[in-house]
């Protein structure tokens, strides 16, 4: 039974829009936080002379405390975009696409 | 049975009781502590109520489901705070700060790796653990796979980083008892793990969830409290702050650089794998994605903890700059009364004495007992991660074969159960001068070289086989252990050895590598019909992890 309800989904060309849309969403996001991210760690390890210097002249804050500060804020915000998302658009579409299978199954 | 459980958590809670009332009486060993009457009362307030919803939750407490994942019916918002609970555990609170105190900006850069994770884990991971899970990783790793061996493989790479985590958080519960109590380190040990075996064995996911949201809601208004007073001494003036604390700290304007603690390059970009992956393999916290209703809730917990997360390693950072000049430069809380010499309770307790000076016993108080429900909510998730390993991965599945009654499945985590808490003792016990912040840092080394790699190919490659996830896994779970093991930290620190044989502390750059590599050329390799048809088997894996079609669903009561 299981199997070919999947196998509808499968055949589905929603399942395949589906499956791009989040997938190309998700792994752009990914893409974004671990570009970043390990930017900031080759930064660590080759340059740490750079994030020592502050911002500006007579700052207190280093370049290194406000761009950690920014991805700290930056990253939260990239989750909260993607939830949005698929809890909305992307959940709506897996309901139709199990719903079409259900009618396909009778 | 239920009866009998009863008995044993009266029986518990006693022996509990009796033992957090030894705890003055034996204050005269250490004659510097005396008793601070308002961080005992409030810790007896917490362990009253814990102990309370433990008995509530031993009620209902009847199914395998209630017992691993509180029947799945745990709300995002419930799972964030309890994600945020098992994630904020006393090495991030006493660990991180006390880094802060002491290397300053590494500190924050250890927090971003650990914080890093979390959005990774929502996009690629969040919504395919939940559609495929059940009790444990495992069930998703196996969903296609060879069920005895690959559930044995992610069972006992599980217990190796629970164990290695477990150590972390006891050694943190014996220094912060010693301080607090002036109870003996050993004993100190003993009452956590007496008291993590309670609300595991009796409350199961329900108590271990509840103790962990409650607890987690202390930290954040605890830690902010502290921060807040800690910042009005500066005029909420981070430039102030940092003007002085670089004036007085031992390193100068050197404090805000990256560099002291991770002196080579080698061992930051190990550490920021390490800790980044690792997350994403931690048996307790994978855990936690199946206590949820469906992948809307899971995602909505990721939203959610790391939020929290986020928010509190910045107040946390903010802390350890504050101690610098507050509890750095005040003799009172060094040993002997010589600034720069040994930090009274040793140099993972800033962040108490931040909290005593900027807020007097009472406030100490507050966040000892907080700090202390930390360790004991975090080392319960990670006990009952450990026993589902054992109970549902090994006894249930692999050596009965899935024919195993739900009592007797329930009964073998328990007996698991205790069994850890007598390990964690002893390693407690064993690691006692070892920085904690430094060993979670293992912990994490271990889970990203050992569970990661195998769970995100099962989820995203087709082409996994048995051979190549068992290659993987034990190829992963060996390196990693191997490579801590001959680091400084094991070899010449705790074994006595000269010199290291492995020069770097962090073992996630080389044992990731090795692990996605053997599970692919095994992979490549295996040429058998059983590969044939576990590859073939991915497709409706794929469709239930893309839609959740098929995935558990929550329990009613």
């Amino acid at each position: 039974m299981s199997s070919e309800m999947y196998e509808h989904m499968r055949a589905n060309p929603k399942f395949q829009k589906l499956v791009a849309k989040r997938g190309r969403f998700a792994w752009s996001l990914a893409f974004i936080v671990l570009g970043m991210f390990y930017g900031f760690v080759l930064l660590v390890a080759f340059k740490p002379a750079l994030l020592g210097r502050p911002i500006y002249a007579g700052s207190m804050l280093t370049i290194g405390v406000a761009f950690e500060l920014f991805m700290f804020i930056f990253f939260w915000v990239l989750t909260a975009v993607y939830v949005r998302k698929a809890n909305g658009e992307y959940d709506e579409l897996t309901a139709d696409l199990i719903k079409d299978a259900w009618k396909e199954n009778k | 049975m239920r009866l009998l459980n009863r008995i044993g958590l009266a029986l518990g809670l006693l022996a509990a009781s009796a033992m957090v009332h030894a705890g003055p009486a034996l204050d005269g060993i250490q004659e510097k502590q005396a008793t601070n009457w308002h961080a005992i009362i409030m810790f007896c307030l917490f362990v009253a109520l814990t102990m309370g919803i433990t008995y509530w939750a031993a009620s209902r407490t009847k199914s395998t489901a209630d017992f691993y994942t509180a029947g799945g019916g745990i709300t995002g918002f419930q799972n964030g705070l309890a994600i945020a609970g098992d994630y904020m555990s006393a090495a991030t609170l006493l660990g991180l700060s006390a880094m802060v105190y002491g290397q300053g900006y590494d500190g924050y850069i250890y927090m971003l790796a650990f914080f890093a994770g979390w959005p990774i884990i929502l996009f690629l991971m969040a919504e395919r653990l939940r559609n495929l899970g059940r009790f444990t990783f495992s069930d998703i790793t196996a969903y296609r796979l060879d069920q005895g061996k690959v559930r044995t493989m992610a069972a006992i790479s599980s217990l190796t980083v629970v164990c290695f985590y477990l150590l972390a958080q006891m050694v943190g519960a014996g220094q912060l008892i010693k301080l607090l109590f002036g109870l003996e380190y050993k004993i100190a040990i003993f009452v956590v793990g007496l008291l993590m075996m309670v609300y595991v064995i009796f409350g199961g996911m329900v108590a271990t969830t509840w103790v962990q949201i409650i607890k987690a809601c202390m930290l954040l208004v605890g830690g902010t409290l502290v921060m807040v007073l800690a910042m009005s001494k500066f005029g909420f003036s981070y430039h102030n702050l940092v003007q002085q604390a670089t004036a007085v700290h031992k390193l100068g304007p050197k404090l805000m650089y990256p560099g002291s603690l991770l002196a080579d390059p080698v061992t930051a970009i190990s550490l920021g794998l390490g800790l980044m992956f690792g997350t994403a393999g931690l048996p307790h916290i994978l855990m936690r994605f199946f206590t949820v209703t469906n992948a809307k809730e899971a995602r909505k917990s990721v939203l959610y903890a790391s939020g929290f997360v986020s928010y509190f390693f910045n107040v946390i950072f903010l802390m350890g700059l504050c101690g610098i000049l507050i509890v750095g430069q005040n003799a009172s809380f060094f040993e002997g009364g010589t600034i720069g010499g040994k930090l009274i309770g040793g140099g993972n307790m800033v962040a108490m004495h931040l909290a005593k000076a900027v807020g007097g016993n009472m406030l100490l108080g507050f966040l000892a007992a907080v700090a202390f429900a930390t360790i004991l909510a975090v080392v319960s998730g990670l006990a009952l991660a450990g026993a589902s390993a054992i109970s549902h991965d090994l006894y249930a599945r692999v050596i009965k074969k899935g024919q195993a009654s739900e009592a007797t499945e329930i009964k073998v985590s328990k007996i698991a159960t205790i069994c850890l808490g007598f390990v964690a003792i002893v390693l407690g016990i064993l690691f006692e001068k070892q920085n904690i912040a430094f060993m979670v840092g293992l912990a994490f080394g271990v889970a990203a070289a050992a569970n990661f790699p195998v769970l995100i190919l099962s989820m995203y490659w087709k082409g996994l086989t048995t051979r190549g996830a068992l290659w993987g896994g034990y190829g992963g779970l060996v390196s990693a252990v191997l490579f801590v093991l001959f680091s400084k930290s094991v070899w010449v620190d705790v074994i006595g050895n000269k010199a290291a044989l492995f020069p770097y502390t962090q073992p996630a750059l080389f044992a990731m590598p090795i692990a996605f590599l053997l599970a692919f050329i095994f992979s490549k390799l295996d040429g058998s019909d059983r590969a044939k048809a576990e590859i073939e088997a991915f497709e409706d894996q794929y469709v239930r992890a893309q839609t959740g079609f098929g995935a558990a669903t929550a329990t009613k009561h």
